[in-house]
C-alpha cells in the first residue's frame, strides 16, 4: 500500500469507530432503544394466527391499561387495514409500554415525532417503550406495505 | 516464470460477431427494463404532491401495481442484465479471449424467460407484492419462478466467467489474473453466495406455497432470508460499476488506477463481508439486540471498501486532471473533460454518491435507524446510490459501450450531456425531498395522494419530491432516445477499443499479495462469517414459526 492510501485508511477506520461509539452512547447513555422482543404468538397444529393472536393475552383484551401510577400498557392488534383499538387516549408524561402484533400480513408501526418505530412480523409481538412528554394528537401510521388499502391504515394517539 | 500482465496496449480484443450481439441484446433488456420502470416510477414521484395518475398507466390498477413493476423492473431486471452483459465483456477484455457461447445464450434466455413470467404476473395484478414480496402476501407463482429464472441467469453467467478464467489458467500457469478479469470474477463469486439466501426463500419456501404445496409459510425467516440477499445485493448492482470507475474512467479521463493490490484488495472485502443483511431488520421483533448491535459493526467495515474506493477513483481522477492542465487544489477537477458525457454522467454520479454514502452510513446506524427505517428517508438514500451511482453511471458507460456494441457513433453527444445534468440535478431535488419528508415521519411505499392522514411537514417534501422525480425521468428519457437513436440510425464508424487502464504499480508476482488471486481461501472467510452472524438467529428461530396464510387482498 501507498502511504497516502495508509494514511486514508487510517482516517476511514477512526472516523467509522467514532460514529460506532457515539452509536454506543446513544443505546447506553441515552436510552435510544431498539426493540428486540422475543416473544411469539404460538399456533397450536390445525389453528390460525387470528384465533390465536385473539386468544393470547394481552391480545385477548386489547386497549390502554394502567399498571402503575405513571405506567401504562398499550396493547394493539393491527389487521389489514386497522389498528385496533384506533383511538389511545394517554396522559403526558407517563411511561407507555406499547405491545402490538398482526393477525394477517407484516405491518409497520410508526408514530412520526417519536421514537416509535417498529415491524409488526406475524407469529411476533413487537414491543417498544416511550413517554410521551407534549401533549397533542399524534399520529399512529402502518409504514409497511400490507395490500390494496395499505394507505388508510393509521390510529389517533391522543395526549392529554 | 513470466510477468504480469497488466496491460496489453497491442492486443485488441476481436469478440466474435454472435457474442458481440448477445451481449448487447442483454443489455438493451436491461434498458428496455430500465424505461418500464421509469415510466412507473414518475407516478410514485407525483404521487407524494397529491397528484394522481397511476390510474392512466395502461393496466395499472393500483398504486402498488406500479411501484412493483417500478422496483422489480429497475432494481432486479435492468440491473441484472447489465451486469450480465457488461461483466461477460470486461471478463472477455480482461483475459483476451472469447467466453463461451453456449452459456452465453443459455443466461440470456434464462433471463428474458424469467422477465416475461414476472413481467406476465405484475402486469396482471397478480403480483402486486413489491419488489420485497414480504410473506404472506402471496404472489401468483410466475412471480417467484420469474425471479428465479433471472437469478439462474447471473448463476450462467458466473459459470460462463468461471469457464473462461480456468482456460486462461490452463495457458498461463504461475501468472497473476489481469485485473480486470479478477475484478470481473470477484464480482459473481460474490454475488453467487450473496443469491443463496433468496435463492432458498424462493425455491424452499415461497414457491411451494404459491404452488399450494404446502399451506403456510413463516414470514419472520422469510424475510430474514430476503434481506440474507437484500443487503450484498446493493453491491452487485454496484459493482460493475466499479469496475468501470476503476478500470476504464482513469482511461477516459487521462489518467492512471494507482494502484492494483488496492482495487483486488476492495473487491475481495465486499466477498469477506456478505453477512450484513440484519441492519434492515433493526426494527423487527425476534432477533436480539446483540445481534443487531454486531450487524451494525459489521455493516461500518463494509463502508471500508466505499472509502477506499472513493480515495482511489479520486486519486486517478486527479492525476487526469492535472495532465489536462487542471492545477491548484479542486482545479484538476473543472479540468476533467467533462464534455465527454461518458466521463461528465460518471463524475456526477461519483459525486451524488458521497451523499448516498453518508445517508447510507445513517440508515446503518442502528438506533439512529429508529427515526428513518420505512420512511421516505430510505428511498431517499437508494435512489442516491442504485438509482444515480448505479443508473447514471450505466448511462455513462452506455455512450462508449453502445457505439462499441454496435460499431456505431454516438447519435448526440450533447443531448447526452445534458441528460446527465438534468438527471443528477433532478435526483439531488428528489432526494431532498424525500430526505426531509423522511425525517418527518412520512411512510414510504405509501399511496400519499390517496391516504386520508396527512403532517403540514409532509407538503412542501412532497412537492420537491414531485420536481425532482420528474426531472429524472426527462433525464432517463433523453437517455433512451439518444440510445435508441444510436442504435437505430448512428453512423457508422470503425470498430472501437474498450476503454482499459494502465496502472502505477503493477500485481506482486511475490509476496503475500499473490494470494489475493487464492479466491477459495476468502469464500472461506465469507461463509465462516455468515454463519457467524446468521447462526444464533437460526438456531433460536428454529422450529420455524410457520404462521403466514396466502393473502392476495391487493
Amino acid at each position: 500500500m501507498d502511504r497516502f492510501e495508509k494514511i486514508f485508511f487510517g482516517i476511514s477506520v477512526v472516523m467509522l469507530a467514532l460514529f460506532l461509539c457515539a452509536l454506543f452512547y446513544a443505546s447506553a447513555a441515552m436510552h435510544v432503544h431498539v426493540q428486540s422482543s422475543q416473544e411469539v404468538i404460538s399456533v397450536k397444529p390445525g389453528g390460525n394466527l387470528a384465533m390465536a393472536v385473539l386468544t393470547t393475552a394481552p391480545f385477548n383484551n386489547p386497549g390502554v391499561k394502567q399498571i402503575g401510577p405513571h405506567d401504562y400498557e398499550v396493547d394493539i392488534i393491527a389487521q389489514a387495514w386497522t389498528f385496533y383499538p384506533s383511538e389511545i387516549k394517554l396522559p403526558a408524561g407517563a411511561n407507555v409500554e406499547f405491545k402490538a402484533t398482526s393477525v394477517d400480513v407484516t405491518h409497520g408501526f410508526l408514530i412520526p415525532g417519536t421514537l416509535i418505530n417498529m415491524m409488526l412480523i406475524p407469529g411476533q409481538v413487537s414491543i417498544t417503550h416511550y413517554r410521551f412528554e407534549h401533549a397533542g394528537t399524534y399520529l399512529l401510521l402502518c409504514h409497511e406495505y400490507c395490500g390494496r388499502g395499505h394507505h388508510t391504515m393509521f390510529a389517533k394517539v391522543e395526549v392529554q | 516464470m513470466s510477468t504480469a500482465i497488466v496491460y496489453q496496449p497491442e492486443q485488441r480484443l476481436e469478440l466474435p460477431d454472435g457474442q458481440r450481439r448477445l451481449i448487447a441484446l442483454t443489455i438493451y433488456l436491461g434498458f428496455a427494463a430500465l424505461a418500464v420502470g421509469v415510466i412507473n416510477g414518475l407516478a410514485q414521484a407525483l404521487s407524494y404532491a397529491h397528484i394522481n395518475i397511476f390510474q392512466y398507466y395502461p393496466g395499472m390498477n393500483s398504486y402498488y401495481q406500479g411501484l412493483t413493476v417500478h422496483g422489480v423492473f429497475n432494481a432486479i431486471i435492468f440491473t441484472f442484465a447489465f451486469a450480465n452483459g457488461f461483466v461477460t465483456l470486461t471478463m472477455a477484455r480482461g483475459l483476451n479471449r472469447k467466453v463461451h457461447s453456449g452459456l452465453l445464450i443459455a443466461a440470456f434466455g434464462s433471463l428474458a424467460l424469467g422477465s416475461l413470467l414476472a413481467a406476465f404476473a405484475m402486469f396482471s395484478g397478480r403480483a402486486s407484492v413489491l419488489y420485497t414480496f414480504y410473506a404472506p402476501l402471496q404472489a401468483h407463482w410466475t412471480f417467484y419462478l420469474g425471479l428465479v429464472l433471472i437469478v439462474v441467469s447471473t448463476w450462467i453467467t458466473s459459470l460462463n466467467l468461471f469457464v473462461t478464467l480456468r482456460s486462461w489458467r490452463r495457458e498461463h500457469r504461475g501468472e497473476r489474473i489481469p485485473l480486470l478479469a479478477f475484478i470481473s470474477v470477484v464480482t459473481y463469486v460474490f454475488w453467487d453466495i450473496s443469491s443463496l439466501g433468496i435463492a432458498v426463500e424462493t425455491v424452499v419456501f415461497v414457491l411451494p406455497w404459491s404452488l399450494g404445496l404446502v399451506a403456510t409459510t413463516d414470514p419472520l425467516m422469510d424475510r430474514t432470508l430476503f434481506w440474507f440477499t437484500g443487503h450484498p445485493i446493493v453491491y452487485f448492482w454496484l459493482l460493475p460499476v466499479y469496475i468501470s470507475w476503476y478500470a476504464m474512467i482513469p482511461k477516459q479521463v487521462g489518467g492512471k488506477l494507482f494502484s492494483d493490490s488496492a482495487v483486488r484488495a476492495v473487491f475481495l472485502m465486499f466477498l469477506c463481508i456478505i453477512p450484513i443483511g440484519m441492519h434492515h431488520q433493526y426494527m423487527d421483533p425476534g432477533i436480539s439486540s446483540k445481534l443487531k448491535f454486531a450487524t451494525a459493526i459489521l455493516t461500518f467495515t463494509v463502508f471500508l471498501p466505499s472509502l477506499l474506493t472513493a480515495f482511489s477513483v479520486m486519486y486517478a481522477l486527479e492525476i487526469g486532471g492535472r495532465k489536462r492542465g487542471g492545477t491548484g487544489l479542486v482545479g484538476w477537477f473543472f479540468a476533467l473533460p467533462w464534455s465527454d458525457p461518458s466521463v461528465a454522467a460518471q463524475v456526477l454520479a461519483m459525486l451524488v454518491f458521497l451523499l448516498g454514502g453518508i445517508t447510507g452510513l445513517m440508515n446503518a446506524s442502528y438506533s439512529m435507524n429508529i427515526e428513518i427505517h420505512n420512511t421516505t428517508f430510505v428511498p431517499g438514500h437508494f435512489h442516491l446510490t442504485v438509482g444515480t451511482a448505479v443508473a447514471l453511471s450505466v448511462m455513462g458507460i452506455a455512450y462508449w459501450l453502445v457505439p462499441y456494441l454496435e460499431h456505431r457513433k454516438l447519435w448526440s453527444r450533447g443531448l447526452a450531456q445534458a441528460q446527465a445534468w438534468i438527471y443528477a440535478a433532478g435526483v439531488l431535488i428528489f432526494a431532498r425531498g424525500m430526505i426531509s419528508g423522511g425525517l418527518a415521519g412520512m411512510p414510504r411505499r405509501t399511496a400519499i395522494a390517496l391516504a386520508p392522514y396527512s403532517e403540514p411537514s409532509w407538503h412542501l417534501a412532497g412537492i420537491i419530491t414531485a420536481v425532482g422525480g420528474s426531472l429524472m425521468v426527462i433525464g432517463a428519457l433523453l437517455f433512451f432516445l439518444d440510445i435508441g437513436l444510436t442504435v437505430v440510425i448512428g453512423e457508422r464508424e470503425e470498430p472501437a477499443e474498450i476503454p482499459f487502464t494502465e496502472t502505477i504499480h503493477a500485481p506482486a508476482t511475490v509476496g503475500w499479495e499473490v494470494s489475493f488471486d487464492h479466491l477459495r481461501y476468502w469464500i472461506a472467510i465469507a461463509f465462516v462469517l455468515i454463519v457467524v452472524m446468521y447462526g444464533p438467529f437460526v438456531a433460536t428461530h428454529i422450529p420455524l414459526a410457520s404462521v403466514g396464510v396466502p393473502f392476495k387482498r391487493f
